[in-house]
């Protein structure tokens, strides 16, 4: 048995020199290459980013990316294949969940701002959206002033439970603010009338209604409180692991191949009911395409 | 009035089946390290090394006190760095990994409890009886103690079983899909959360019930 | 990595405004005792009549006061808690209904957790009076019978007074366990402790204080509620009787 070390050194020593450069300096990338898996977070219920179909297989705009992502660490670490780990995250524990390493690349609906930079990192922006709400048509609600001394639900963890917390300190709205699990609960806790208004970034908003019982009876209102870009989160201080994701996105942009899959997921019908969001790409989403960058909008 | 739709749980079973898998692993696995770690605790308490007697205490007390809500997030949120450490990196779906340890060191406080009272149910004499046949303490409490307390006890460590079945449930906090997780996402999934919610709260029931039935039975032919 | 602690962060403000964390803290702890107690409160009052029930010599009635506590005692806590928040509102004639769910939202948080708890905890309480009045000897009923006592006089001034004390432990035991349990209202987002626990996560960053600081709050509170119940069951204490030594 005195082959095994022996071929065990050689098989560390070939490692070591077909290691790229660039694994070196990344703990996430070197940690993918030993364990030959990496973790992605997904959401549960972020349509049409990253969410549950019928069968509960992970599907959306933002899964896309992600396992293009995928591919692209694939091929810088010369792996034939990774084995990929999928981990449901909410939006209140999803920047510890990426902190504390149990998921390595988080894509989904998270906004990168200043600060949460302080915490995690962002690849390249792969969304832009507005924070705006959905009400019944029949509601009478046109707009965030309407939204006093009402009930009015957002999912906790989000930029929209901030700001409306904000709202409600500045301009003492005396709103009774509901903070949800996760968006498919919010939008339960609208659609059974807790709640007036339910607040958060449009596109998944229009996602939620594509799910609901009767999408004709919802509509998205008001004025965007914020712009917000979306990026897939990742640990901080590993800039290798950021310059494959970054480029992956990039490289998606600027080939058209993006667009497509925009296509695929806002512009034709999608599960679980089939329903087509109809939303024409934002002059934001173009020029990002254009020019793909990571700035963050506050 | 409401109006009842129970079509989308038919479709459901095949996931619900593996959601009562998974509750039935976390209900299990808390069961069989919750004796083992609690009788080493219980034993600790009550044996003569004061810092060992301590710790166990404050163990145990520490558990007791914090509910299981905390902990089970304690284990998902704060410490799955300390869980990669121990297990390895590839510990799967650290969800379950983090509530089966969660679930097996808090129900240990609870056993230990149980079983430090069906130790101190066997009378001294049967401790000077075992001594005095010439076993050592070890052996004694092996031999002798430990066969006497466990009959003594297991109506109420089946009885504290079906309360940990029930408080599997909680995993819900961490987004595992145990029997009850599943149930509610299907709920949400189709719009019938109404209907899903009796229905979980139906099964538990038959089996809980079933379960207290089957205790109560061997109680009687215990206590004969 | 290191961690770097930062206990000063409960006396920033949040960046919401409308609080210091350690007032998000406060806050969690005055809904967590005022859920316990006022759960408490129903807990013993049907707990007791529950378990009066099961013991009276009347088939219909301990039988009912049987199936209460089975129903309550083998349905898991969360699901129970759901039912009452998500399912029974919608089962109520609609104008009903709608005005609960309209209702201020920690107040139809606060009220179905409460109503979740107590009703939870009285089948367990129950079953505690249950085991107390067994555990008397037959002698005392019969010889407030014989003295005049109607039924209910004999269970009023005879026997529950003994029974409350001798399962005074139980009842310790119990009421620890209600603090406990309110951490499940967290799932419907009453901002109870557990929920400011992990709010605080998601608003500082600084996981490991708010989690050390809450689980803190939850010991203190147990050594209270031990403390304050030791001095009760000394206080009650009938000399020359089980736990009088």
């Amino acid at each position: 048995m005195k082959l095994l070390p022996a071929v065990l050194t050689a098989a560390v020593a070939a490692a070591f020199l077909t290691t790229p450069a660039v694994a070196q300096e990344s703990a996430t990338l070197k940690k993918i290459k030993d364990t030959g898996s990496i973790t992605l977070g997904h959401r549960e219920s972020s349509i049409p980013f990253s969410y549950y179909d019928d069968k509960q297989q992970v599907i959306g705009y933002a899964y896309e990316l992600q396992r293009k992502i995928v591919d692209a660490v694939k091929a810088e670490l010369k792996l034939d294949k990774v084995d990929v780990k999928l981990m449901p995250v909410t939006s209140a524990n999803r920047i510890t969940l990426v902190q504390n390493g149990t998921v390595d690349i988080e894509c989904g609906s998270t906004t990168n701002n200043t600060e949460r930079q302080k915490q995690v990192a962002f690849s390249n922006t792969f969304f832009v959206i507005g924070t705006k709400l959905m009400v019944k048509k029949t509601s009478g609600i046109k707009d965030f002033p309407d939204l006093a001394g009402k009930n009015v639900v957002t999912t906790a963890g989000t930029t929209s439970e901030r700001l409306l917390r904000r709202m409600n300190e500045e301009k003492q709205m005396k709103m009774n603010i509901i903070s949800a699990k996760d968006h498919g609960e919010s939008f339960l806790t609208l659609e059974t009338g807790r709640a007036v208004a339910f607040m958060m970034d449009d596109a998944l908003l229009y996602g939620e209604i594509a799910k609901a019982k009767r999408p004709a009876d919802w509509e998205v209102v008001g004025t965007a409180q914020s712009k917000e870009a979306y990026g897939c989160m990742l640990r901080k201080d590993d800039a290798g692991f950021k310059k494959v994701v970054d480029a992956a996105i990039a490289q998606a942009q600027t080939s058209g191949e993006a667009d497509k899959i925009y296509a695929k997921w806002f512009m034709n019908p999608i599960p679980p009911k089939g329903l087509n969001l109809n939303m024409p790409m934002s002059d934001e989403m173009k020029e990002l395409h254009k020019a793909p960058n990571d700035r963050a909008y506050e | 009035m409401y109006e009842f739709d129970w079509s989308s749980i038919p479709g459901a079973i095949p996931l619900l089946a593996n959601g009562l898998l998974i509750t039935l692993e976390v209900t299990l696995t808390a069961i069989v390290v919750g004796i083992v770690w609690g009788t080493i605790l219980a034993i600790a308490r009550l044996g003569s090394n004061p810092v060992l007697s301590r710790l166990a205490a404050a163990y145990v007390n520490l558990f007791r006190s914090v509910p299981l809500v905390m902990v089970i997030l304690w284990f998902y949120l704060i410490v799955p760095q300390g869980l990669k450490a121990i297990f390895g990196n590839d510990i799967g779906d650290i969800r379950l990994t983090s509530a089966l340890v969660a679930f097996a060191l808090f129900e240990a406080a609870y056993y230990s409890e149980i079983i430090r009272a069906g130790i101190q149910s066997v009378s001294k004499g049967q401790i000077a009886a075992g001594l005095a046949l010439g076993f050592t303490p070890g052996q004694t409490m092996r031999l002798v103690v430990l066969p006497q307390a466990f009959r003594n006890m297991t109506p109420l460590l089946l009885t504290q079983a079906i309360i940990l079945f029930q408080d599997t449930s909680l995993v819900y906090v961490i987004g595992l899909s145990d029997f009850f997780g599943t149930a509610y996402k299907v709920g949400d999934r189709d719009g019938r959360l109404v209907e899903l919610l009796l229905f979980a709260g139906a099964v538990y029931f038959v089996i809980c019930f079933s379960a207290s039935l089957l205790v109560k039975r061997l109680q009687a032919r215990f206590a004969k | 990595m290191a961690y770097n602690w930062n206990w000063e962060v409960f006396l920033q403000p949040s960046v919401t405004g409308d609080d210091t964390y350690l007032g998000w803290l406060l806050t969690g702890l005055k809904w967590t005792v005022s859920l316990s107690l006022s759960a408490w409160v129903i807990a013993l009052v049907l707990g007791t009549i529950v378990g009066v029930l099961r013991t009276v010599p009347n088939r219909w009635l301990s039988g009912l006061a049987t199936a209460y506590v089975e129903l309550f005692r083998n349905i898991p806590l969360l699901v129970q808690l759901f039912i009452w928040y998500f399912v029974l509102p919608e089962l109520l004639p609609p104008a009903l209904g709608d005005a609960f769910k309209q209702s201020h939202p920690l107040w139809q948080q606060f009220f179905s957790a409460m109503v979740c708890l107590g009703l939870f905890t009285s089948a367990r309480v129950a079953e505690q009076v249950r085991s107390g009045i067994n555990s008397l000897p037959r002698g005392q009923k019969a010889a407030g019978l014989a003295m005049g006592f109607t039924l209910p006089q004999v269970y009023r001034h005879v026997l529950m007074p003994m029974a409350y004390r001798i399962i005074l432990p139980p009842l310790t035991s119990e009421f620890l366990n209600i603090f406990k349990n309110s951490a499940v209202a967290t799932t419907i987002g009453l901002i109870e402790l557990s929920r400011q626990a992990q709010q605080l996560v998601d608003y500082t960053a600084q996981p490991y204080e708010a989690f050390i600081a809450v689980t803190v709050l939850y010991v203190l509170i147990n050594v209270t509620v031990m403390f304050l119940m030791r001095r009760l069951e000394e206080k009650v204490r009938v000399p020359g009787f089980i736990g009088g030594k």
